[in-house]
């Protein structure tokens, strides 16, 4: 069933904490907060809410260092995510994952991952548990295009076509793989070609359409969930903001980007929220609820303890 | 107590744990109906059906990745690499992800899952097919690494690696497969980190696991004979290592030797050895010594392994360079 208007309001707002989120982080990052490297996900915030929206709780997440924004949308906490970034013990990891590691298991998600295409066959292996203890849980893994030329990915097409997993894989084509454009690295740029040719059902969709994409992955998990799977989403958008903090972004022009500005996610969203009756007074009113989930992670995680040195050592085993 | 085969106690611990712990599956390649390279798996496939025996692609990565996944959420893989070597082609999912999962998440999650593989030269493999990799593991915080020698030890750290909730790096060594011992009948399990003295002796500590277990009992046996009483203890578990068990050896008999199939070259000689100079200094009245693989890859021919590996006559050798 597709988002009702009053849903979208939500899912405009929840798109908004991300950006803000991620504006909050950046800001931090200037100010020599941030320890290690910060991905953003600016501009795709619509594949994270579109997608992990349309899922249950207990369906399983894994995505990668650029998956604040997934992370978020499938229940982590703000609050706990903040500090993560600021290396607290109240982060969701304790302090000790950081950015590229958020982890919450009890909203199902099983982990980001700084190896791009890594958390790719957690998710099959998270969807084949699925099936040996009878549940209808699907798993969702999010990735990017630049992740699809490690052999891991490619291994993994292979096993969730022959298993037969309630898997569904979405690609965030962003055009850049890192610093570098796609199709010059990429054989087949258009990945759910690829995908196709594993035996995937694959679709390519516009990944900045929140609802688009909520439809889409709400479709697909309906059939996964019934034996169906498994299913291959490119989702097409862009990275507003370079690859990391400090990439100097010579591989496009600022027109390019402005261009894209045009088309994102947020803009998109609120454009379709006043053709369905909102008021310019409502969007304001969201962006400042929106405003306030930041405000509140950051007293948060700010004012949190850092984690004792002792605690370094413990947590590797049960 | 029966005496069976290194792979029949193997396939035992797999059978009697599945059967009590439905969470428990295999995934491997030809572990199903072939019943696994060396028969591990053998029949189980018959009891518990292709779903918890689960024959793969030739894809390391994905299916050990798999395992990473299904544990996550409340499984309990058992996975079976072909060989040792192929560990190298799914080096990420153990090292990058399985050791560190659990830690980046700040313990909410856990990764019961068992890496089985056999290692080891011997049988002219090339040395693509003949490594031993224990060290490489052992240096990865978040593994726990066992080797057993005798079948009894195999079905109980099986057993043990089954049930701990952590990574395991399960190491067999394939020309172990078929020697025969005594193994205790019922539910019995060997505890992970606690090393065994497979035969008392007062005049020398030998150290070793595995394979090179047996060749040292077998040195040992030659050493009595000219009045060189050995004391020889398996390991069993290389991390986390039993150095109590190694220091109050020592403390006894002021000589040690540390043997192992593995190359010499930063290998687990150089630890043990490190470590009881860091633990108990004054315990030896002479230099240690170790015994490791020569530093070349390791070749085919019979004549050139053998050379290149530690045999027993190399650890009657070392001993009695130390009388």
């Amino acid at each position: 069933m597709p988002l009702t208007p009053e849903r979208l309001q939500d899912a405009y707002r929840q798109m908004l904490v991300i950006r803000k989120f991620e504006e909050a982080i950046r800001s931090l990052y200037q100010q020599g907060k941030i320890r290690g490297s910060f991905h953003p996900c600016v501009g795709q915030e619509a594949t994270a809410v579109g997608g992990c929206w349309a899922l249950r709780q207990d369906d399983y997440l894994t995505c990668t260092y650029r998956g604040h924004g997934q992370a978020i949308a499938k229940g982590l906490s703000v609050r706990a995510a903040m500090a993560e970034m600021l290396g607290k013990a109240a982060g969701c990891s304790k302090g000790k994952g950081g950015s590229m590691h958020f982890t919450d298991p009890s909203v199902g998600l099983l982990g980001a991952n700084a190896i791009v295409a890594g958390g790719v066959p957690h998710a099959a292996g998270a969807a084949l548990a699925s099936r040996l203890q009878k549940k209808d849980n699907v798993a969702i893994a999010y990735f990017g295009e630049g992740a699809v030329n490690q052999g891991v990915f490619l291994e993994s097409l292979n096993l969730a076509v022959i298993w037969k997993l309630p898997l569904i894989l979405v690609c965030e084509n962003n055009l850049y793989s890192e610093m570098s454009p796609s199709h010059e690295t990429t054989s087949v740029v258009e990945t759910y070609k690829r995908a196709e040719g594993f035996g995937f059902k694959a679709v390519q969709i516009d990944g900045n359409d929140v609802e688009a994409v909520y439809n889409t992955v709400e479709t697909v998990a309906a059939k996964a969930r019934a034996g169906g799977g498994p299913f291959y989403i490119e989702a097409m958008t862009y990275r507003l903001w370079g690859h990391m903090m400090g990439d100097p972004e010579i591989y496009r022009t600022k027109e390019e980007v402005a261009k894209a500005k045009e088309n994102e996610p947020i803009v998109r969203c609120g454009k379709r929220l006043l053709e369905l009756g909102c008021s310019d007074a409502d969007l304001t009113r969201l962006d400042a609820e929106a405003e306030a989930v930041i405000a509140d992670a950051l007293e948060f995680a700010e004012t949190s303890p850092a984690p004792p040195p002792a605690d370094a050592l413990t947590d590797v085993f049960i | 107590m029966p005496n069976i085969t290194y792979v029949q106690a193997l396939n035992e611990a797999l059978r009697e744990e599945m059967k009590v712990d439905p969470r428990i599956f295999l995934m491997g390649e030809d572990i199903g109906h072939h019943g696994g390279i060396f028969r591990v798996t053998k029949d189980l496939i018959d009891e518990f059906g292709v779903d918890r025996v689960r024959d793969t692609p030739i894809s390391e990565s994905s299916f050990v990745g798999l395992g990473i996944g299904a544990a996550m959420v409340g499984m309990r893989p058992v996975v079976e690499l072909l060989f040792m070597d192929f560990a190298l082609v799914a080096a990420d999912q153990i090292v990058n992800q399985a050791a560190k999962l659990r830690y980046m998440s700040g313990g909410t999650v856990s990764i019961p899952m068992v890496v089985r593989a056999q290692q080891g030269g011997g049988r002219g493999n090339g040395a693509q097919h003949s490594q031993s990799f224990e060290t490489w593991f052992a240096q990865v915080p978040g593994l726990i690494v066992v080797a057993p020698s005798t079948p009894a030890d195999a079905k109980g750290l099986l057993k043990s690696s089954m049930r701990t909730g952590n990574p395991v790096i399960f190491i067999e060594h394939k020309l172990l497969y078929n020697t025969k011992g005594d193994v205790p009948e019922g539910d019995y399990s060997i505890p992970i980190g606690k090393a065994e003295i497979k035969r008392d002796g007062r005049d020398i500590t030998i150290v070793s696991y595995s394979r090179t277990l047996l060749f040292a009992l077998e040195a040992a046996e030659t050493l009595a004979q000219k009045g060189i009483e050995a004391e020889v203890i398996d390991l069993r578990t290389i991390e986390p290592l039993d150095m109590p068990t190694i220091l109050e050896s020592i403390k006894g008999t002021g000589r040690l030797l540390v043997v192992h199939e593995a190359h010499n070259n930063c290998g687990l000689g150089a630890e043990i050895i490190a470590r009881v100079y860091e633990q108990a200094p004054d315990s030896l009245i002479m230099p240690p010594r170790r015994l490791g693989a020569k530093h070349v890859p390791i070749p085919m021919a019979e004549s050139l392994e053998d050379s290149v590996l530690p045999q027993t006559a190399d650890i009657v050798n070392a001993v009695e360079a130390m009388f």
